[in-house]
């Protein structure tokens, strides 16, 4: 038998695989990968009606998007979202995992609770939440009998968002530790407890570095979660607000520009800016994992 | 000894102390969405005093005038249907190629499968634009079908069902081999079934993804009587802004269904995140 030849077995069960990809592959090519390759085309074009008649104009749309003040504003204050919501989520998530962790009553309720933002529509809660925050009628201003324009003062704005979520994003992170730490061995515990180590000790001499991978994982998906976040600046942040300029992400100036104002070109090659840009960050996660991520 | 047990104990309540100021936070907007769903416009203004609770009685009827006047029957409609057709296409290419990827071997597989973790990788924002372009020159804007189009296959649920179908026994499938199962019947009666929890999970997984994202109906479905609950929220928001009862009346209603589905489901819920650890 010739090698390159293969036997009949093998060859049905080629097909067999062939036929079973099919649709997925088609689907990935045809809604993933040729839209890949559009968009960068896009960026080079002036988008005439309904996308037909693109005009080659070359490298114009990107002069006029990394010329633009607002693009690297809103860049920045995407940057600035995802500093409040990845450490503080991941921390605040971890804490609460491993006191869940314990064989304590009533751990269950707990988590269905902490967990419960994660099966709300972003857009109702970011609606709830500007009502919180109504400096007027709200209920943290009226309980709290302060007078701060939470969403409207480009100083603090960003921070109110940023708050809205963390809040949203701890029982998602949380149910991630637990089932990481599910994974570290009892005996590890056991062993610190006969040496001495407490609590706090344990929790940083043994959670935390055997959790390390956990860790990562989450915060590389959340990174990159916070980076393209778009719901909540857009539920919270009417057109007219003072602090839009502040607050609004990258992703939603590309909203702006390819959907509201119909500039598809624009909107493209804002799109390739935030992919250059989560792309450099990939790199940079990974070689912060060579580094922190402890493995045994 | 005393002492150690003294400070288990104090270390419990610390514990329990931290837990339930933490559920509070976390509750609060819920409360405050509900109380100041069932206010009447004027009470939910109404600073000097400030009322936490309403004052004339708890205007339930406010979610039925809700319901009727912004459409929810159909709000609610176009989001099933979205998500009946997103989960039923997903899980149904995803654990067809996941078998493939997970138990054959075929000429071409490495490449394939590359394509599948390249997608992975690409931030989603990119495809937006040319898939909506695609919508529209197909004439389905304003219709189910496009509101479930990117969602058709999914590189994230093949990849989740090839790994469940690698962690399968082998001598399994080579029994009905020997037996003369082809691979179409070793899948279908054999392989599948073994996979129900990955199913479990990519399901839920797009579920709750498609049920949470607002950009995608909103480019597609800017008729209010075709889009998701999503959507139909940043709509309302947007032309009734100031009518607090009527707008956390509406957020009621486009929360209460998951919360519904979740509570009751919650095992599956916390196993499907979990195990599939997808970014929502």
């Amino acid at each position: 038998m010739k090698k390159s030849k293969m036997t009949a077995r093998a060859k049905n069960e080629a097909i067999w695989a062939w036929c079973f990809i099919l649709p997925t592959i088609l689907g990935l090519v045809i809604l993933n990968f040729y839209p890949v390759f559009n968009t960068i085309y896009q960026s080079f074009c002036k988008t005439g009606d309904f996308g037909r008649g693109n005009v080659f104009v070359g490298l114009a749309n990107y002069q006029a998007v990394l010329t633009a003040g607002e693009t690297w504003h809103s860049l920045w204050n995407t940057i600035k979202y995802a500093i409040i919501e990845v450490p503080f989520g991941v921390i605040i998530a971890m804490v609460l995992a491993v006191f869940l962790n314990k064989k304590l009553k009533g751990t269950s309720v707990f988590r269905t609770i902490f967990f419960l933002p994660m099966v709300c529509a972003p857009a109702a809660v970011a609606m709830v939440w500007k009502w919180l925050y109504n400096q007027q009628f709200g209920l943290i201003n009226n309980i709290f009998h302060t007078n701060v324009a939470w969403i409207s003062d480009p100083k603090i704005a960003w921070i109110s968002i940023g708050v809205i979520g963390v809040w949203s994003v701890i029982g998602y992170n949380m149910v991630l530790f637990i089932s990481g730490l599910q994974e570290i061995p009892g005996d590890y515990y056991e062993a610190a407890s006969i040496d001495g180590a407490t609590g706090v000790k344990q929790f940083f001499h043994i959670t935390v570095p055997l959790l390390s991978p956990t860790t990562f994982f989450i915060v590389q998906t959340r990174l990159i979660g916070a980076l393209t976040i778009f719901d909540l600046m857009f539920m919270v942040m009417d057109k007219t607000n003072l602090a839009l300029e502040n607050t609004q992400s990258i992703v939603y100036l590309f909203y702006t520009y390819a959907f509201t104002n119909g500039n598809k070109g624009y909107g493209a090659t804002i799109v390739i800016v935030l992919v250059v840009f989560i792309m450099l960050v990939t790199v940079i996660m990974q070689q912060v994992e060579k580094k922190l991520v402890y493995h045994p | 000894m005393e002492s150690a047990k003294r400070a288990d104990l104090v270390r419990k309540i610390i514990i329990y102390v931290i837990l339930v100021i933490m559920a509070f936070i976390m509750l609060v907007p819920f409360a405050w969405m509900i109380l100041t769903a069932v206010k009447t416009n004027q009470e939910s203004i109404s600073v000097n005093p400030f009322y936490i609770f309403p004052q004339s009685g708890w205007h339930w009827e406010n979610f039925a005038e809700v319901w009727k006047s912004y459409n929810f029957l159909v709000l609610y409609k176009n989001t099933l249907l979205m998500i009946f057709f997103r989960v039923v296409c997903a899980c149904l290419t995803a654990t067809m190629a996941g078998y493939a990827f997970g138990r054959l071997k075929f000429p071409g597989k490495k490449v394939m499968f590359a394509l599948v973790l390249i997608q992975m990788m690409i931030p989603a924002q990119i495809f937006i634009i040319p898939q909506y372009l695609m919508v529209s020159s197909l004439g389905w804007l304003n219709t189910v079908a496009g509101l479930v189009f990117p969602g058709l296959v999914t590189a994230f649920g093949t990849y989740l069902l090839k790994t469940g179908y690698e962690g399968l026994p082998k001598d399994l499938e080579e029994a009905a081999a020997i037996d003369g199962c082809n691979v179409g019947q070793r899948f279908l009666h054999i392989m599948m079934p073994l996979t129900k929890s990955s199913m479990v999970s990519l399901g839920i997984f797009t579920a709750l993804f498609a049920f949470k994202d607002l950009m995608w109906p909103m480019i597609v479905c800017t008729n209010s009587a075709t889009t998701t609950l999503s959507a139909g929220l940043a709509k309302m928001q947007g032309q009734y802004g100031s009518d607090y009862p009527t707008m956390m009346a509406s957020a009621v209603l486009a929360v209460i269904p998951m919360i519904v589905i979740y509570v009751i489901f919650q095992k599956q819920f916390v196993e499907g995140i979990a195990t599939s650890g997808g970014k929502l």
